[in-house]
């Protein structure tokens, strides 16, 4: 080598920001398989969301309420327009709908626990009511899937309230998934399947189709459990001005949303990432639908997607939701993903934090599987008693910024109690950038 | 023999009356006049009562029905009988799309025609349509019996599980793992005790049965579209 080469400078090994390293090991995997990857979890990439909005706090114009002293209320009631027993929560956060199969026993009757214990609501899921949720959840709302699976009208008079699910954030336009590996026996028996076969969830229902037969679907429903329920409307965020309003339509007490950060028991990575609005721009589109409809507060909203702080709920109530729904979290709570079983993720070839392979049943943390030797890691008991600490926070943290805000309710929040952090985010939640008094599409400022 | 007429009853009073019907009443007969195709007519049923309907009805008739005997004395609309657990609906004129639908058990007989996705994801009932049945019927069926007298439209049983078909006509096509299968004894005997129960006079042996080939039970890449 001459003294000439060692003086040339050379060039640093670049990445490409295009075919980055997951990507690239992505199409090594796609190409060893011919299988597309399947996982649980919601949208992984950054996207706009409630971290991109600040709440301003009192001033000179809005005065604070004390904090710990000054009341601050935060119940909620779901289901007022029609139905004879609205739900009465004492919080605006709910449990949203997972899958007995999905989750293990254990965990459902923990999210039972762990909810009624916190005075809110927890959600059944595709395949139907357990007695063991059923048992443990002071307020049980029972969701009406395409699939059918396990749905009987003995469950359904059961219910608090009834969800007629449409469509969730990861995957709006999917059906649902349960892979042979987790259909147990139980399950199989549940599901009128055999076992150990894949099972498919329609993504359509098998008797009606569009908004005018889901207003017969209502009353039908209704008629069944006489007009004594709420009935809820869950859509994944696509059109959410379009969808609220044919729900409201079609009869719906309750409208729940859910943006592209829901999570998954189980889909295909490119539907999970690649289908439906984050859950920042469903708000306001979803609320001006109520409003146009003179309907805001009357049906109630519930907002659900990448839901993990009290500051997420009351950002969600201030754009115009009525109640919050958390699935992830609510697993985070129980102990998925926890640090102390990272000597098994690393045998899973993945990480804390990472872990998303709920589909497998191989779940360390004993929630997302249905081998009882992995379900017993997770103690119900112990589960619940989490499940309420964290609510308990979440609602705390909601409360200080609302009286921080001059509010004694959490439903007084409203957007002008907010700014965005970027001019994406400012256009989502249509609040004024921070430090402007503008947004991107406000009405007669020209853009 | 109750009446209750619909012309000046509103179907809410119906519905709870006929839902409030314990299995020891004595009033076990009901007659339904005037029904005027509405919908959600004597749904959420869970007593051994009989419930005749004087006429058309709308969508969901005698849904999710329990123990109950629904005789419609006309044409039902879509999802007649949907997710029924049990007892039987008895249909004299035609049904629209849905008949069925993912009903878990009890028999549902149709002596006219039925339209598409008859049996769509049925669960464990029996459906007996004593003349032709639509398109995509018993898509993704996973228990129970179809018997079909007359003909079957396109896509026959597609994405079929474990449910059994039986069609004494043509079959326009089968559906994605659909396939003809062997018509065994044990067959003979279930068809022959379905078509008694319904009431259809038929010799078995004129039908053919269709299952499952049981191809797209675990997730291959080679089946997918
Ligand atoms: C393990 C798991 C199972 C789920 N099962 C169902 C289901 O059966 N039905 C449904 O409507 N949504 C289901 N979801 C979606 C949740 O109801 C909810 O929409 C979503 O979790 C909310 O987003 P988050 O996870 O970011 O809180 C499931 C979610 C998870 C994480």
């Amino acid at each position: 080598m001459s003294d000439q080469d060692h003086k040339i400078p050379r060039t640093v090994p670049i990445q490409s920001a295009t075919f980055s390293n997951p990507i690239n090991a992505e199409i090594r995997r796609a190409a060893a398989t011919g299988i597309y990857d399947i996982r649980g979890g919601g949208a992984k990439r950054r996207v706009p969301h409630f971290d991109d909005l600040l709440f301003l706090g009192a001033s000179v114009s809005r005065y604070p309420l004390e904090g710990y002293r000054e009341r601050c209320d935060t119940s909620v009631t779901l289901g007022t327009r029609f139905a004879k027993n609205p739900i009465k929560l004492d919080i605006p956060i709910t449990i949203a709908g997972m899958s007995f199969g999905a989750l293990s026993a254990q965990a459902k009757e923990a999210l039972g626990r762990g909810a009624s214990a916190a005075g809110t609501s927890t959600t059944t899921g595709d395949g139907g009511m357990t007695p063991e949720e059923r048992g443990h959840s002071s307020k049980l709302v029972y969701q009406y899937l395409p699939s059918r699976y396990g749905m009987n009208p003995d469950d359904l008079r059961k219910a608090d309230a009834i969800e007629i699910v449409v469509g969730q954030g990861a995957k709006p336009g999917g059906g649902g998934m349960l892979l042979g590996q987790k259909i147990s026996d139980r399950v199989a028996e549940m599901r009128t399947l055999p076992k150990g076969i894949d099972q498919r969830s329609a993504c359509r229902h098998p008797d009606w189709t569009g908004p005018d037969d889901l207003e017969i679907k209502i009353l039908e429903l209704r008629e069944i459990t006489g007009w004594r329920v709420p009935i809820y409307v869950k859509v994944g965020g696509t059109r959410p001005y379009f969808d609220t309003a044919l729900a409201v339509k079609a009869g719906a007490d309750v409208v729940v949303l859910d943006g592209m950060q829901g999570g998954t028991a189980a889909t295909q990575d490119v539907f999970i990432e690649h289908v439906g609005l984050p859950t920042l721009a469903c708000i306001r589109p979803a609320v001006r639908a109520l409003q146009d409809l003179g309907l805001h507060r009357e049906v109630q909203l519930v907002v659900s997607g990448g839901i993990r702080t009290g500051a997420d709920v009351a950002k969600a109530l201030a754009l115009g939701a009525d109640a919050v729904a958390i699935g992830t979290a609510a697993l985070v709570a129980l102990g998925d993903n926890d640090p102390k079983w990272e000597d098994e993720y690393q045998k899973l070839g993945t990480t804390t934090g990472a872990y998303d392979d709920w589909h497998e049943g191989l779940d360390p943390a004993g929630i997302t599987t249905q081998d009882p030797e992995l379900a017993k890691r997770l103690d119900p008991v112990e589960g619940g008693r989490r499940l309420r600490n964290y609510l308990k926070v979440m609602t705390l943290e909601a409360q200080t910024i609302a009286r921080a805000c001059g509010h004694n309710h959490l439903h007084n929040l409203e957007p002008e109690d907010l700014c965005a952090l970027t001019m994406e985010a400012a256009a989502m939640a249509q609040v004024p950038l921070a430090g402007t008094d503008w947004y991107p599409g406000k009405p007669g400022s020209g853009y | 023999m109750s009446q209750i007429d619909l012309a000046n009853t509103s179907l809410r009073e119906l519905n709870a009356t006929l839902q409030a019907q314990k299995g020891g009443d004595n009033q076990t007969a009901w007659e339904i006049l005037n029904p005027r195709g509405s919908h959600a007519l004597a749904v959420g049923l869970d007593a051994p009562i009989e419930v005749t309907v004087k006429g058309h009805t709308g969508y969901y008739c005698a849904g999710m029905n329990q123990q109950a005997t629904v005789h419609v004395e006309g044409s039902v609309g879509p999802g007649v009988a949907e997710n029924m657990m049990s007892g039987s609906v008895i249909v004299e004129g035609d049904a629209s799309q849905y008949a069925g639908a993912t009903g878990h058990g009890g028999l549902l007989v149709i002596k006219g025609n039925a339209s598409s996705r008859c049996g769509i994801s049925m669960k464990g009932i029996d459906i007996v349509v004593q003349g032709n049945i639509g398109h995509m019927s018993a898509f993704m069926a996973q228990a129970g019996n179809l018997v079909v007298c007359g003909d079957a439209g396109d896509a026959l049983g597609d994405s079929l599980y474990e449910a059994r078909l039986f069609v004494r006509g043509s079959v326009k096509s089968l559906g994605a793992d659909c396939i003809e299968k062997e018509m065994r004894p044990e067959h003979l005997d279930l068809l022959s005790d379905l078509l008694t129960r319904a009431g259809v006079d038929a010799k078995p042996e004129d039908f053919r049965r269709y299952g499952s080939a049981r191809k797209l039970y675990n997730f291959d890449i080679d089946n997918a579209y």
